[in-house]
Protein backbone atom coordinates (compact mmCIF):
# COMPACT_ATOMS: atom_id res chain seq x y z
CA UNK A 1 0.00 0.00 0.00
CA UNK A 2 3.03 2.28 -0.23
CA UNK A 3 3.02 5.41 -2.42
CA UNK A 4 -0.49 5.00 -3.74
CA UNK A 5 -1.93 7.65 -6.00
CA UNK A 6 -5.69 8.26 -5.93
CA UNK A 7 -6.08 6.24 -9.13
CA UNK A 8 -4.09 3.29 -7.72
CA UNK A 9 -5.92 3.37 -4.38
CA UNK A 10 -9.26 3.33 -6.18
CA UNK A 11 -8.15 0.38 -8.29
CA UNK A 12 -6.91 -1.50 -5.22
CA UNK A 13 -10.26 -0.96 -3.50
CA UNK A 14 -12.29 -2.12 -6.51
CA UNK A 15 -10.10 -5.17 -7.05
CA UNK A 16 -10.33 -5.97 -3.33
CA UNK A 17 -6.55 -5.95 -2.87
CA UNK A 18 -7.35 -4.11 0.35
CA UNK A 19 -10.42 -2.68 2.03
CA UNK A 20 -10.94 1.01 2.77
CA UNK A 21 -10.56 0.16 6.46
CA UNK A 22 -7.22 -1.58 5.88
CA UNK A 23 -6.02 1.32 3.76
CA UNK A 24 -7.07 3.85 6.40
CA UNK A 25 -5.43 1.87 9.23
CA UNK A 26 -2.27 1.63 7.14
CA UNK A 27 -2.07 5.43 6.87
CA UNK A 28 -3.06 6.06 10.50
CA UNK A 29 -0.28 3.69 11.62
CA UNK A 30 2.20 5.30 9.29
CA UNK A 31 1.30 8.73 10.67
CA UNK A 32 1.76 7.45 14.23
CA UNK A 33 5.19 6.04 13.43
CA UNK A 34 6.61 8.61 11.04
CA UNK A 35 4.98 11.93 11.78
CA UNK A 36 7.04 12.36 14.97
CA UNK A 37 9.98 13.39 12.82
CA UNK A 38 8.07 15.33 10.14
CA UNK A 39 5.30 16.98 12.22
CA UNK A 40 2.93 17.44 9.31
CA UNK A 41 -0.26 16.94 11.34
CA UNK A 42 -1.79 19.14 14.03
CA UNK A 43 -4.79 16.82 14.56
CA UNK A 44 -5.20 13.20 13.51
CA UNK A 45 -8.88 12.27 13.13
CA UNK A 46 -8.76 8.50 13.74
CA UNK A 47 -12.43 8.05 14.64
CA UNK A 48 -13.75 10.10 11.73
CA UNK A 49 -11.43 8.34 9.25
CA UNK A 50 -12.30 4.83 10.48
CA UNK A 51 -16.04 5.46 10.39
CA UNK A 52 -15.83 6.97 6.89
CA UNK A 53 -13.79 3.97 5.70
CA UNK A 54 -16.33 1.49 7.11
CA UNK A 55 -19.14 3.25 5.22
CA UNK A 56 -17.25 2.91 1.95
CA UNK A 57 -16.52 -0.79 2.61
CA UNK A 58 -20.24 -1.36 3.14
CA UNK A 59 -21.00 0.13 -0.27
CA UNK A 60 -18.25 -1.86 -1.98
CA UNK A 61 -19.32 -5.13 -0.36
CA UNK A 62 -22.87 -4.52 -1.59
CA UNK A 63 -21.44 -4.28 -5.08
CA UNK A 64 -22.29 -0.55 -5.40
CA UNK A 65 -20.31 1.55 -7.84
CA UNK A 66 -18.28 4.02 -5.77
CA UNK A 67 -16.80 7.37 -6.83
CA UNK A 68 -13.06 7.48 -7.48
CA UNK A 69 -12.36 9.38 -4.22
CA UNK A 70 -14.38 6.94 -2.08
CA UNK A 71 -12.24 5.33 0.60
CA UNK A 72 -9.17 7.29 -0.47
CA UNK A 73 -7.43 8.98 2.51
CA UNK A 74 -6.89 12.75 2.40
CA UNK A 75 -5.17 15.27 4.69
CA UNK A 76 -6.69 18.74 5.09
CA UNK A 77 -4.92 22.01 5.82
CA UNK A 78 -6.00 23.23 9.24
CA UNK A 79 -7.58 26.44 7.93
CA UNK A 80 -10.37 24.47 6.21
CA UNK A 81 -13.38 23.55 8.38
CA UNK A 82 -14.34 19.93 9.03
CA UNK A 83 -17.46 19.77 11.20
CA UNK A 84 -16.84 18.71 14.78
CA UNK A 85 -13.03 18.76 14.34
CA UNK A 86 -10.67 21.41 15.66
CA UNK A 87 -9.71 24.10 13.12
CA UNK A 88 -6.74 25.84 14.72
CA UNK A 89 -5.27 27.72 11.75
CA UNK A 90 -2.01 27.02 13.65
CA UNK A 91 -2.90 29.93 15.93
CA UNK A 92 -3.28 30.24 19.68
CA UNK A 93 -6.41 32.28 18.91
CA UNK A 94 -8.16 29.20 17.52
CA UNK A 95 -6.31 26.52 19.51
CA UNK A 96 -9.57 25.11 20.94
CA UNK A 97 -11.96 26.18 18.17
CA UNK A 98 -14.19 23.38 16.91
CA UNK A 99 -15.59 23.80 13.41
CA UNK A 100 -19.39 24.18 13.58
CA UNK A 101 -19.92 23.13 9.94
CA UNK A 102 -18.13 21.71 6.90
CA UNK A 103 -16.40 23.86 4.31
CA UNK A 104 -18.07 23.41 0.92
CA UNK A 105 -15.05 21.51 -0.46
CA UNK A 106 -15.18 19.15 2.54
CA UNK A 107 -18.92 18.64 2.13
CA UNK A 108 -18.29 17.67 -1.49
CA UNK A 109 -15.45 15.30 -0.58
CA UNK A 110 -17.55 13.66 2.15
CA UNK A 111 -20.41 13.11 -0.31
CA UNK A 112 -17.92 11.29 -2.53
CA UNK A 113 -16.83 9.04 0.35
CA UNK A 114 -13.44 10.60 1.12
CA UNK A 115 -11.62 9.44 4.27
CA UNK A 116 -10.27 12.39 6.27
CA UNK A 117 -7.09 11.44 8.13
CA UNK A 118 -6.45 14.73 9.87
CA UNK A 119 -5.59 18.42 9.79
CA UNK A 120 -2.19 19.62 8.68
CA UNK A 121 0.18 22.29 9.93
CA UNK A 122 0.56 25.71 8.34
CA UNK A 123 2.00 29.13 9.04
CA UNK A 124 -0.36 30.85 11.47
CA UNK A 125 -3.42 32.04 9.48
CA UNK A 126 -1.51 30.89 6.35
CA UNK A 127 0.90 33.81 6.71
CA UNK A 128 4.33 32.59 5.76
CA UNK A 129 6.46 30.61 3.36
CA UNK A 130 8.07 28.00 5.61
CA UNK A 131 5.45 26.73 8.13
CA UNK A 132 7.81 28.03 10.85
CA UNK A 133 5.21 30.64 11.78
CA UNK A 134 2.90 27.92 13.15
CA UNK A 135 2.14 28.75 16.78
CA UNK A 136 2.63 25.06 17.67
CA UNK A 137 5.66 23.55 15.90
CA UNK A 138 7.61 23.60 12.63
CA UNK A 139 7.08 20.95 9.98
CA UNK A 140 10.20 19.37 8.46
CA UNK A 141 10.86 18.69 4.79
CA UNK A 142 10.66 14.90 4.25
CA UNK A 143 13.57 15.09 1.77
CA UNK A 144 15.88 16.72 4.35
CA UNK A 145 14.72 17.06 7.95
CA UNK A 146 16.96 20.08 8.57
CA UNK A 147 15.01 22.07 5.99
CA UNK A 148 11.58 23.68 5.76
CA UNK A 149 8.75 22.15 3.69
CA UNK A 150 7.80 25.60 2.38
CA UNK A 151 4.55 27.26 3.27
CA UNK A 152 2.05 28.05 4.13
CA UNK A 153 0.56 24.65 3.18
CA UNK A 154 3.77 23.00 4.44
CA UNK A 155 2.00 20.31 6.46
CA UNK A 156 -0.13 19.24 3.49
CA UNK A 157 2.82 19.15 1.06
CA UNK A 158 5.03 17.27 3.55
CA UNK A 159 2.24 14.76 4.28
CA UNK A 160 1.87 13.97 0.56
CA UNK A 161 5.64 13.80 0.00
CA UNK A 162 6.15 11.50 3.00
CA UNK A 163 3.23 9.33 1.83
CA UNK A 164 1.22 9.95 5.00
CA UNK A 165 -1.91 10.37 2.81
CA UNK A 166 -2.90 9.81 -0.83
CA UNK A 167 -3.48 13.54 -1.40
CA UNK A 168 -4.11 16.73 0.51
CA UNK A 169 -5.95 20.03 0.35
CA UNK A 170 -4.11 23.31 0.69
CA UNK A 171 -4.89 26.99 0.18
CA UNK A 172 -2.93 29.48 -1.91
CA UNK A 173 -2.94 33.25 -1.32
CA UNK A 174 0.46 34.15 -2.79
CA UNK A 175 2.05 30.77 -3.50
CA UNK A 176 1.03 28.72 -0.45
CA UNK A 177 0.18 25.59 -2.46
CA UNK A 178 2.78 25.86 -5.23
CA UNK A 179 5.88 26.82 -3.24
CA UNK A 180 5.60 23.97 -0.67
CA UNK A 181 4.72 21.58 -3.53
CA UNK A 182 7.95 22.69 -5.19
CA UNK A 183 10.01 22.29 -1.98
CA UNK A 184 8.53 18.83 -1.26
CA UNK A 185 8.58 17.44 -4.82
CA UNK A 186 4.83 17.02 -5.30
CA UNK A 187 2.15 18.53 -7.56
CA UNK A 188 0.31 21.63 -6.38
CA UNK A 189 -2.54 23.32 -8.22
CA UNK A 190 -3.76 26.84 -7.50
CA UNK A 191 -7.04 26.99 -9.42
CA UNK A 192 -8.56 30.04 -11.16
CA UNK A 193 -9.97 32.46 -8.58
CA UNK A 194 -13.60 31.60 -7.93
CA UNK A 195 -13.61 28.03 -9.25
CA UNK A 196 -13.43 26.48 -5.76
CA UNK A 197 -15.78 27.83 -3.10
CA UNK A 198 -14.02 29.58 -0.22
CA UNK A 199 -16.93 28.89 2.15
CA UNK A 200 -15.40 27.33 5.26
CA UNK A 201 -11.87 28.42 4.43
CA UNK A 202 -10.72 30.68 7.27
CA UNK A 203 -10.42 34.04 5.49
CA UNK A 204 -6.95 35.54 5.07
CA UNK A 205 -6.91 37.82 1.98
CA UNK A 206 -10.24 37.28 0.28
CA UNK A 207 -9.44 38.57 -3.21
CA UNK A 208 -6.44 36.21 -3.38
CA UNK A 209 -7.33 33.05 -1.37
CA UNK A 210 -8.08 29.88 -3.28
CA UNK A 211 -8.31 26.22 -2.17
CA UNK A 212 -6.55 23.60 -4.28
CA UNK A 213 -5.15 20.05 -4.34
CA UNK A 214 -1.66 18.81 -3.48
CA UNK A 215 -1.15 15.43 -5.14
CA UNK A 216 1.36 12.85 -6.33
CA UNK A 217 0.35 13.14 -10.01
CA UNK A 218 -1.33 15.60 -12.37
CA UNK A 219 -4.12 13.12 -13.02
CA UNK A 220 -4.89 13.06 -9.28
CA UNK A 221 -4.98 16.88 -9.27
CA UNK A 222 -7.58 16.80 -12.06
CA UNK A 223 -9.70 14.33 -10.09
CA UNK A 224 -9.65 16.43 -6.91
CA UNK A 225 -10.19 19.70 -8.77
CA UNK A 226 -13.25 18.24 -10.55
CA UNK A 227 -14.57 17.08 -7.18
CA UNK A 228 -14.22 20.36 -5.26
CA UNK A 229 -14.90 23.00 -7.92
CA UNK A 230 -18.21 24.60 -8.87
CA UNK A 231 -20.53 27.49 -8.11
CA UNK A 232 -21.62 27.66 -4.48
CA UNK A 233 -24.46 29.81 -3.15
CA UNK A 234 -22.46 30.27 0.03
CA UNK A 235 -19.55 32.03 -1.73
CA UNK A 236 -20.74 34.91 -3.89
CA UNK A 237 -17.38 35.04 -5.70
CA UNK A 238 -17.56 31.40 -6.79
CA UNK A 239 -18.29 30.50 -10.40
CA UNK A 240 -19.08 27.45 -12.47
CA UNK A 241 -15.93 26.51 -14.32
CA UNK A 242 -16.27 25.58 -17.92
CA UNK A 243 -15.31 21.93 -18.15
CA UNK A 244 -13.03 21.62 -21.10
CA UNK A 245 -12.01 18.25 -22.37
CA UNK A 246 -8.59 19.28 -23.44
CA UNK A 247 -6.60 17.07 -25.76
CA UNK A 248 -2.95 17.93 -25.59
CA UNK A 249 -1.13 18.33 -28.87
CA UNK A 250 2.35 19.44 -27.99
CA UNK A 251 3.28 20.50 -31.50
CA UNK A 252 0.47 23.07 -31.43
CA UNK A 253 1.59 24.58 -28.13
CA UNK A 254 3.22 27.95 -27.71
CA UNK A 255 5.03 28.34 -24.41
CA UNK A 256 5.98 31.79 -23.13
CA UNK A 257 9.14 32.31 -21.09
CA UNK A 258 9.03 35.66 -19.29
CA UNK A 259 12.51 37.15 -19.23
CA UNK A 260 11.77 38.96 -15.96
CA UNK A 261 11.59 35.61 -14.13
CA UNK A 262 15.18 34.65 -14.87
CA UNK A 263 16.86 37.27 -12.79
CA UNK A 264 19.90 37.82 -10.63
CA UNK A 265 19.40 36.13 -7.29
CA UNK A 266 17.84 32.96 -8.67
CA UNK A 267 19.77 29.84 -7.62
CA UNK A 268 21.88 28.81 -10.68
CA UNK A 269 21.00 25.13 -10.21
CA UNK A 270 17.27 25.98 -10.15
CA UNK A 271 17.68 28.07 -13.29
CA UNK A 272 19.52 25.21 -15.03
CA UNK A 273 16.84 22.66 -14.11
CA UNK A 274 13.96 24.88 -15.24
CA UNK A 275 15.74 25.62 -18.53
CA UNK A 276 16.24 21.89 -19.10
CA UNK A 277 12.52 21.38 -18.53
CA UNK A 278 11.78 24.07 -21.12
CA UNK A 279 14.19 22.39 -23.54
CA UNK A 280 12.41 19.09 -23.04
CA UNK A 281 9.03 20.40 -24.18
CA UNK A 282 10.72 22.24 -27.05
CA UNK A 283 12.30 18.99 -28.22
CA UNK A 284 8.86 17.40 -28.11
CA UNK A 285 7.68 19.99 -30.62
CA UNK A 286 6.31 22.94 -28.63
CA UNK A 287 7.20 26.43 -29.76
CA UNK A 288 9.11 28.44 -27.17
CA UNK A 289 8.79 32.19 -27.20
CA UNK A 290 10.49 34.75 -24.99
CA UNK A 291 7.89 37.14 -23.62
CA UNK A 292 7.94 40.15 -21.34
CA UNK A 293 5.82 40.78 -18.26
CA UNK A 294 7.30 44.25 -17.68
CA UNK A 295 5.62 45.00 -14.32
CA UNK A 296 6.86 41.80 -12.67
CA UNK A 297 9.19 43.62 -10.27
CA UNK A 298 6.18 45.40 -8.70
CA UNK A 299 4.14 42.25 -8.12
CA UNK A 300 5.71 41.38 -4.78
CA UNK A 301 5.62 44.91 -3.31
CA UNK A 302 1.94 45.33 -4.21
CA UNK A 303 1.17 41.83 -2.97
CA UNK A 304 2.65 42.83 0.39
CA UNK A 305 0.34 45.88 0.44
CA UNK A 306 -2.92 44.30 -0.80
CA UNK A 307 -2.64 41.01 1.12
CA UNK A 308 -2.02 42.57 4.59
CA UNK A 309 -4.70 45.21 3.94
CA UNK A 310 -7.30 42.51 3.35
CA UNK A 311 -5.89 40.43 6.22
CA UNK A 312 -6.09 43.31 8.69
CA UNK A 313 -9.81 43.65 7.90
CA UNK A 314 -10.50 39.89 7.92
CA UNK A 315 -8.69 39.32 11.22
CA UNK A 316 -10.63 42.07 12.98
CA UNK A 317 -13.17 39.34 13.78
CA UNK A 318 -10.83 37.83 16.39
CA UNK A 319 -11.92 40.13 19.17
CA UNK A 320 -12.31 37.69 22.07
CA UNK A 321 -16.11 38.02 22.00
CA UNK A 322 -17.66 35.60 19.53
CA UNK A 323 -15.17 32.72 19.56
CA UNK A 324 -11.51 31.97 19.98
CA UNK A 325 -9.08 33.09 22.64
CA UNK A 326 -10.54 35.60 25.09
CA UNK A 327 -8.69 37.44 27.85
CA UNK A 328 -10.83 39.20 30.41
CA UNK A 329 -10.04 42.80 31.18
CA UNK A 330 -11.56 45.79 32.91
CA UNK A 331 -13.41 47.07 29.85
CA UNK A 332 -14.36 46.07 26.30
CA UNK A 333 -11.37 47.77 24.68
CA UNK A 334 -9.13 45.97 27.17
CA UNK A 335 -10.62 42.62 26.11
CA UNK A 336 -9.82 43.40 22.46
CA UNK A 337 -6.28 44.64 23.11
CA UNK A 338 -5.29 41.80 25.41
CA UNK A 339 -6.98 38.94 23.51
CA UNK A 340 -5.38 39.99 20.24
CA UNK A 341 -1.96 40.76 21.73
CA UNK A 342 -1.78 37.39 23.48
CA UNK A 343 -3.39 35.37 20.68
CA UNK A 344 -1.58 36.43 17.52
CA UNK A 345 2.04 35.54 16.74
CA UNK A 346 4.65 38.00 15.48
CA UNK A 347 4.11 37.51 11.75
CA UNK A 348 0.34 37.91 12.05
CA UNK A 349 0.77 41.07 14.13
CA UNK A 350 3.27 42.39 11.60
CA UNK A 351 0.83 41.90 8.72
CA UNK A 352 -2.12 43.35 10.62
CA UNK A 353 0.05 46.42 11.37
CA UNK A 354 1.19 46.68 7.72
CA UNK A 355 -2.37 46.46 6.43
CA UNK A 356 -3.75 48.88 8.99
CA UNK A 357 -1.04 51.37 8.05
CA UNK A 358 -1.63 50.99 4.30
CA UNK A 359 -5.36 51.54 4.78
CA UNK A 360 -5.12 54.41 7.26
CA UNK A 361 -6.09 57.99 6.44
CA UNK A 362 -3.28 59.77 4.61
CA UNK A 363 -1.69 56.56 3.31
CA UNK A 364 -4.60 54.87 1.55
CA UNK A 365 -3.99 56.59 -1.80
CA UNK A 366 -0.23 56.27 -1.73
CA UNK A 367 -0.19 52.58 -0.85
CA UNK A 368 -3.45 50.67 -1.12
CA UNK A 369 -5.02 52.47 -4.08
CA UNK A 370 -1.72 52.76 -5.90
CA UNK A 371 -1.16 49.01 -5.43
CA UNK A 372 -4.58 48.19 -6.88
CA UNK A 373 -3.75 50.33 -9.93
CA UNK A 374 -0.41 48.62 -10.43
CA UNK A 375 -2.35 45.35 -10.15
CA UNK A 376 -4.25 46.44 -13.28
CA UNK A 377 -0.93 46.92 -15.10
CA UNK A 378 0.15 43.40 -14.10
CA UNK A 379 -3.15 42.08 -15.43
CA UNK A 380 -2.56 43.89 -18.73
CA UNK A 381 0.88 42.25 -18.95
CA UNK A 382 -0.66 38.78 -18.67
CA UNK A 383 -3.55 39.62 -21.04
CA UNK A 384 -1.05 40.71 -23.64
CA UNK A 385 1.17 37.67 -23.15
CA UNK A 386 -1.73 35.24 -23.41
CA UNK A 387 -2.68 36.66 -26.80
CA UNK A 388 0.57 35.13 -28.04
CA UNK A 389 1.10 31.99 -25.94
CA UNK A 390 -0.92 29.10 -24.47
CA UNK A 391 0.95 28.77 -21.20
CA UNK A 392 3.79 30.47 -19.33
CA UNK A 393 6.68 28.56 -17.77
CA UNK A 394 8.66 29.92 -14.80
CA UNK A 395 10.48 28.51 -11.79
CA UNK A 396 8.05 28.09 -8.87
CA UNK A 397 10.61 29.40 -6.38
CA UNK A 398 13.97 31.10 -6.90
CA UNK A 399 15.62 28.52 -4.60
CA UNK A 400 15.05 24.99 -3.25
CA UNK A 401 14.01 24.34 0.37
CA UNK A 402 16.04 26.44 2.80
CA UNK A 403 17.25 25.54 6.30
CA UNK A 404 14.95 25.79 9.29
CA UNK A 405 15.64 29.13 10.98
CA UNK A 406 17.49 30.58 7.98
CA UNK A 407 14.98 33.32 7.11
CA UNK A 408 12.77 33.54 10.16
CA UNK A 409 14.46 36.66 11.57
CA UNK A 410 14.35 38.66 8.35
CA UNK A 411 10.77 39.25 7.09
CA UNK A 412 11.77 40.77 3.74
CA UNK A 413 14.01 37.83 2.81
CA UNK A 414 11.18 35.42 3.73
CA UNK A 415 8.78 37.49 1.59
CA UNK A 416 11.07 37.00 -1.44
CA UNK A 417 10.02 33.31 -1.44
CA UNK A 418 6.76 34.43 -3.09
CA UNK A 419 8.43 36.40 -5.88
CA UNK A 420 7.43 34.04 -8.73
CA UNK A 421 4.04 32.99 -7.37
CA UNK A 422 2.27 36.13 -6.09
CA UNK A 423 1.46 37.66 -9.54
CA UNK A 424 -0.80 34.74 -10.36
CA UNK A 425 -2.99 35.39 -7.30
CA UNK A 426 -3.17 39.13 -7.99
CA UNK A 427 -4.75 38.45 -11.38
CA UNK A 428 -6.67 35.27 -10.46
CA UNK A 429 -5.00 32.88 -12.92
CA UNK A 430 -4.58 29.11 -12.52
CA UNK A 431 -1.06 27.74 -12.06
CA UNK A 432 0.51 24.43 -11.18
CA UNK A 433 3.88 23.52 -9.70
CA UNK A 434 5.22 20.24 -11.06
CA UNK A 435 8.42 18.57 -9.80
CA UNK A 436 10.97 18.37 -12.61
CA UNK A 437 14.29 17.51 -10.99
CA UNK A 438 16.30 18.09 -7.84
CA UNK A 439 19.44 19.76 -6.56
CA UNK A 440 21.02 16.94 -4.57
CA UNK A 441 18.03 15.59 -2.68
CA UNK A 442 16.08 18.87 -2.81
CA UNK A 443 13.25 18.92 -5.36
CA UNK A 444 12.75 21.78 -7.82
CA UNK A 445 9.36 22.70 -9.25
CA UNK A 446 8.39 24.18 -12.61
CA UNK A 447 5.47 26.61 -12.51
CA UNK A 448 3.02 26.45 -15.43
CA UNK A 449 0.61 29.40 -15.58
CA UNK A 450 -2.54 29.16 -17.70
CA UNK A 451 -5.40 31.32 -18.92
CA UNK A 452 -8.49 31.58 -16.70
CA UNK A 453 -10.34 28.23 -16.45
CA UNK A 454 -7.60 26.31 -18.26
CA UNK A 455 -6.65 24.07 -15.33
CA UNK A 456 -7.00 20.99 -17.51
CA UNK A 457 -4.61 22.35 -20.10
CA UNK A 458 -1.80 23.18 -17.66
CA UNK A 459 -2.27 19.85 -15.89
CA UNK A 460 -2.12 17.98 -19.21
CA UNK A 461 1.08 19.84 -20.09
CA UNK A 462 2.58 19.03 -16.69
CA UNK A 463 2.13 15.30 -17.34
CA UNK A 464 5.07 15.26 -19.73
CA UNK A 465 7.35 15.70 -16.69
CA UNK A 466 6.08 12.58 -14.92
CA UNK B 1 11.38 55.67 8.72
CA UNK B 2 8.07 55.21 10.53
CA UNK B 3 8.03 57.03 13.88
CA UNK B 4 7.38 55.40 17.22
CA UNK B 5 4.28 57.57 17.61
CA UNK B 6 2.89 56.32 14.29
CA UNK B 7 3.64 52.72 15.24
CA UNK B 8 1.74 53.15 18.51
CA UNK B 9 -1.15 54.79 16.67
CA UNK B 10 -1.34 51.91 14.16
CA UNK B 11 -1.26 49.34 16.96
CA UNK B 12 -4.15 51.13 18.62
CA UNK B 13 -6.17 51.25 15.38
CA UNK B 14 -5.48 47.54 14.91
CA UNK B 15 -6.57 46.83 18.51
CA UNK B 16 -3.26 45.19 19.35
CA UNK B 17 -2.09 45.81 22.92
CA UNK B 18 1.62 45.75 22.15
CA UNK B 19 4.44 45.98 24.69
CA UNK B 20 7.09 48.73 24.39
CA UNK B 21 9.64 46.18 23.10
CA UNK B 22 7.18 45.06 20.42
CA UNK B 23 6.52 48.66 19.37
CA UNK B 24 10.27 49.13 18.85
CA UNK B 25 10.58 45.88 16.90
CA UNK B 26 7.58 46.59 14.64
CA UNK B 27 8.75 50.16 14.07
CA UNK B 28 11.97 48.72 12.65
CA UNK B 29 10.22 45.92 10.69
CA UNK B 30 7.57 48.18 9.19
CA UNK B 31 10.17 50.74 8.18
CA UNK B 32 12.24 48.18 6.30
CA UNK B 33 9.15 46.67 4.65
CA UNK B 34 7.90 50.12 3.56
CA UNK B 35 11.35 50.83 2.15
CA UNK B 36 10.84 47.79 0.00
CA UNK B 37 7.69 49.47 -1.41
CA UNK B 38 9.64 52.55 -2.58
CA UNK B 39 10.12 51.12 -6.06
CA UNK B 40 6.39 51.68 -6.63
CA UNK B 41 6.93 55.43 -6.70
CA UNK B 42 8.34 55.26 -10.22
CA UNK B 43 5.31 53.47 -11.71
CA UNK B 44 3.02 55.76 -13.69
CA UNK B 45 -0.62 54.90 -13.00
CA UNK B 46 -2.19 57.97 -14.56
CA UNK B 47 -5.63 57.05 -15.97
CA UNK B 48 -5.30 53.45 -14.78
CA UNK B 49 -8.34 52.01 -13.01
CA UNK B 50 -7.73 49.94 -9.87
CA UNK B 51 -8.41 46.18 -9.86
CA UNK B 52 -10.10 45.36 -6.57
CA UNK B 53 -11.29 41.94 -7.60
CA UNK B 54 -8.96 39.61 -9.49
CA UNK B 55 -11.67 37.95 -11.52
CA UNK B 56 -13.99 40.82 -12.39
CA UNK B 57 -12.52 41.28 -15.86
CA UNK B 58 -13.00 37.70 -16.99
CA UNK B 59 -16.18 37.07 -15.04
CA UNK B 60 -18.16 40.10 -16.09
CA UNK B 61 -21.18 38.17 -17.31
CA UNK B 62 -20.88 35.30 -14.91
CA UNK B 63 -20.21 36.93 -11.58
CA UNK B 64 -23.64 37.35 -10.11
CA UNK B 65 -22.68 38.79 -6.76
CA UNK B 66 -26.13 39.60 -5.50
CA UNK B 67 -28.45 36.91 -4.28
CA UNK B 68 -32.12 37.29 -3.38
CA UNK B 69 -32.48 39.38 -0.22
CA UNK B 70 -33.96 36.50 1.69
CA UNK B 71 -32.95 35.15 5.10
CA UNK B 72 -31.84 31.53 4.98
CA UNK B 73 -32.30 29.85 8.31
CA UNK B 74 -29.61 27.50 9.56
CA UNK B 75 -30.21 24.18 11.31
CA UNK B 76 -30.60 24.57 15.11
CA UNK B 77 -27.57 22.37 15.62
CA UNK B 78 -25.33 24.80 13.71
CA UNK B 79 -26.75 27.76 15.63
CA UNK B 80 -26.13 25.95 18.92
CA UNK B 81 -22.52 25.17 18.05
CA UNK B 82 -21.93 28.78 16.95
CA UNK B 83 -23.21 30.01 20.32
CA UNK B 84 -21.27 27.31 22.14
CA UNK B 85 -18.06 28.78 20.68
CA UNK B 86 -18.54 32.12 22.48
CA UNK B 87 -16.32 32.45 25.56
CA UNK B 88 -18.90 34.24 27.72
CA UNK B 89 -22.63 33.65 27.38
CA UNK B 90 -25.94 33.50 29.13
CA UNK B 91 -28.37 30.95 27.65
CA UNK B 92 -28.50 31.81 23.95
CA UNK B 93 -26.98 35.27 24.35
CA UNK B 94 -23.33 36.26 24.01
CA UNK B 95 -22.16 38.45 26.88
CA UNK B 96 -20.11 41.58 26.16
CA UNK B 97 -18.63 44.11 28.58
CA UNK B 98 -20.66 47.29 28.94
CA UNK B 99 -19.83 49.89 26.29
CA UNK B 100 -21.30 52.87 28.15
CA UNK B 101 -20.33 53.78 31.67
Amino acid sequence: MNNLTIVQAHKGLLEKEFSALELTKFFLNKIKKQDKKISAFITVTDDLALSQAKEVDKLISKGKKVPILAGVPVAVKDNILVEGIKATCASKVLEDYIAPYDATCIKKLKELGAVILGKTNLDEFAMGSSTEHSAFFSTKNPHDLTRVPGGSSGGSAAAVAADLCCYALGSDTGGSIRQPASFCGVNGLKPTYGTVSRYGLIAFASSLDQIGPITKTAQDAEIVFDAISGKDELDSTSVESKVTNYKLQITNLKIGIPKEYFIKGIDPEVEKIVKQAIKKIEEMGAKIEEISLPHTEYALPIYYIIMPSEASANLARYDGIKYGLSKSNKDLLGVYLKSRADGFGDEVKRRIMLGTYALSAGYYDAYYLKAQKVRTLIRHDFDKAFKKVDAIFTPTSPFPAFKLGEKIKDPVSMYLSDIFTASVNLVGLPAVSVPVDSVGKLPVGLQIIGKPFEENKILEISKIYE
Amino acid sequence: MISQEDTKHIAKLARLGLKETEIKKFQKDLSSIFNYFNSLKKVDVLNIEPTFHPAEHYLKERLDVMRQDKAESQPEQVVDSLIAAAPDKKKRHIKVKAVFK
